[in-house]
């Protein structure tokens, strides 16, 4: 028996891929915005029309045919599934990918590009899980954004560091000090070798430190910090607030102070990001922006959005530093992976490699690099591995690593400076600097007991656990 | 105090051989070396004095070139600061590579914190170098 075929505008429900939203023979166009999206179908749904389904709940379907579709050129307004592949070993997700003109996007704006691309879709019920992995973003769209605030190239030469990651310290105990005893360590910090301080995420203005205590106490640090040793340094002043107006209040005293960087958290969402992105642009401060919360969407391999989504959005977003992942520190990040997002940080263009996670070419039209911030349980003695994994336009962050020295908190930072001193200039002669780390740190420790005390101390810290989530290519998670 | 400004200021000084070695570096790199000094190491002080035009077309094994104009650089200026200075003209870059002091004045009696009180506790700050009081090629010995 054959059933017929219903008309693609009868009234009722038409398959998605029916209605145009799978179509394999489409090219796509330089122009379009493309989406690799990992579809876990219910039992029983075809890959195929759940991909469709995908393509169609994120442009212009809705469940059932509207014959208003037919007062558009409704071709045009679909994207369109142009390859649905199933991923090897892993039972019952496909690889999709859908294209998706430029129309559907309003210039300049991630708030509109994320209700369209994660709006409603990620709820459809015919999906199991669903998983936004890559998009290749255009020139034509990269150019409608303003990007970083500064970039790398012009962070370096506005503090004059070059050659080296740059290292910081989160203050700590990240709750509870008075903002004297705060300004404290990030004085220490500084004077002993660092480059920046920075608030932690959730300190922002709470009653055991309003926020324009932490300012004064924070920036007097800073200053003495620099007459010291006549480099710039900087604290990461937390603006993140309620409302937008006390963000650009917080902003403005702290650029009144003479800071030169601020930080937000990804807490405070897209379009304050984007609002506070363009002051910094106006006002001459670096913008830091750490990822709080990312991992509730970020982490797991079938659901959510892979952060090298969220690190290209923030790149057009314009943030000056962003949280990317350490590899050998206490949090989620698997080295391939890993890299992968720092690429999107830092590179230009991009070409597709699956052992990073990267499934499209992407170039980014000289919108200037972010500078990646390696941040949460790292310390001296893997000085060699963050430099193989992360490289040198880094930030690499020892917050315990600084503070809970056990000569005090400017020995700390004094043994991770020498350490990373010591690290580049041994690469940069030629040394096998991955495999000889241990005895380059060594003998630089011979003239730096702080050093020395901080290997030792610190010697046996590792944290091997299986990543949750790595590129389909690595059959087995590394570990550090 | 010790200025810390460059990427090797936390270790004990490069030696020549150690210097040439990093200058090898660059040239490998494709990266032109500079030469730059000055008796104001005020951290805001972008133009340090130019030693001759950047060195553009020397390859690795011409790393004795560059050290030559670092040790005549040094002598010239015993009391200064010294730097050298590796340049990345690639595109997307176009900015210094690496940078790091070679010479340094024997003493160095460091900066002045000066602070000015504002409205409502707020604080204005500027620094300034002890020897900067003093007028150029006068101010280190």
């Amino acid at each position: 028996m054959t059933v017929d075929k219903k008309d693609r505008w009868a009234a009722g429900v038409t398959p998605y891929a029916e209605m145009g939203y799978y179509d394999p023979d489409y090219e796509p166009k330089d122009s379009d915005i493309l989406a690799a999206f990992r579809v876990t179908p219910q039992p029983g749904v075809d890959p195929v029309e759940a991909a469709a389904a995908v393509a169609g709940e994120s442009s212009t379907a809705t469940w059932t045919v509207v014959w208003t579709d037919r007062l558009t050129d409704h071709r045009n307004y679909q994207a369109k599934a142009y390859a649905v592949e199933p991923v090897p070993g892993r039972e019952d997700e496909h690889i999709a990918k859908i294209a998706y003109d430029l129309d559907l996007f309003e210039e300049g704006s991630i708030a509109n590009m994320a209700s369209s691309i994660i709006g409603n879709v990620f709820g459809f019920k015919a999906l199991r899980a669903l998983r936004l992995e890559d998009l290749r973003i255009p020139p034509h769209y990269v150019k409608t954004f303003q990007g970083p605030p500064h970039g790398i190239v012009m962070e370096r030469e506005y503090l004059d560091k070059f050659g080296r990651p740059l290292l910081g310290a989160t203050v700590k105990p990240k709750l509870g000090l008075s903002a004297k005893n705060y300004g404290r360590v990030v004085f220490e910090a500084l004077r002993g070798g660092l480059d920046f301080t920075k608030d932690d995420e959730n300190i922002n203005s709470q009653p055991f430190m309003r926020w324009r205590d932490r300012y004064l106490y924070a920036m007097e640090g800073v200053n003495r910090a620099i007459a010291e040793t006549a480099e710039i340094k900087g604290h990461y002043l937390n603006v993140t607030a309620a409302t937008m107006e006390e963000m650009y209040e917080r902003a403005e005293f702290a650029k009144e102070l003479g800071s030169v960087i601020v930080m937000m958290d990804l807490t405070v969402g897209f379009t304050a990001m984007q609002s506070m992105s363009h002051w910094a642009r106006r006002n001459g401060v670096i913008l830091h922006l750490h990822r709080a919360g990312h991992s509730t969407y970020t982490r797991q391999k079938s659901h959510g959005v892979n952060f090298r989504v969220l690190a290209k959005w923030c790149r057009l977003i314009g943030v000056d530093h962003i949280h990317a992942g350490t590899v050998v520190g206490k949090l989620e990040g698997d080295p391939g992976s890993v890299r992968g997002y720092y690429d999107v940080c830092r590179e230009n263009h991009l070409e597709a490699d699956p052992a990073k996670g990267i499934y499209f070419d992407q170039d980014w039209a000289s919108l200037p690099g972010v500078m990646p911030v390696a941040s949460g349980g790292i310390h001296a003695g893997q000085m060699h591995q963050l430099l193989q994994y992360l490289g040198e336009d880094s930030i690499l962050q020892f917050g315990g690593g600084t503070i809970g020295h056990p000569m005090g908190i400017g020995a700390g930072a004094t043994a991770n400076r020498v350490a990373v001193e010591a690290m580049i200039q041994a690469r940069n002669e030629g040394r096998d600097y991955f495999h000889e780390g241990p005895d380059i740190l060594e003998r630089a420790a011979r003239g730096c007991p702080e050093l020395d005390a901080a290997l030792q101390v610190w010697k046996d810290v590792t944290f091997d656990f299986e990543s949750t989530d790595t590129p389909d290519v690595l059959v087995t998670p590394t570990v550090a | 105090m010790r200025v810390t400004q460059g990427t090797f200021s936390f270790l004990p000084d490069l030696t020549d051989e150690q210097i040439e070695a990093q200058i090898h570096y660059a040239l490998d790199h494709g990266w032109a070396i500079s030469v730059e000094y000055t008796d104001d190491p005020h951290p805001r002080n972008a133009y340090w004095e130019m030693w001759g035009l950047p060195l553009f077309d020397l390859t690795p094994v011409q790393a004795d070139v560059a050290m030559r104009e670092v040790k005549a650089c040094r002598e010239r200026f015993p009391h200064h600061y010294v730097k050298v200075i590796a340049y990345d003209a690639r595109y997307t870059r176009q900015t210094t590579a690496l940078a790091f002091i070679v010479n340094r004045p024997a003493e160095e009696p460091g900066f002045r914190l000066e602070r000015t009180d504002k409205a409502d506790r707020a604080m204005r700050y500027a620094l300034h170098g002890y020897a900067a009081e003093r007028p150029p090629g006068r101010r280190y010995g």
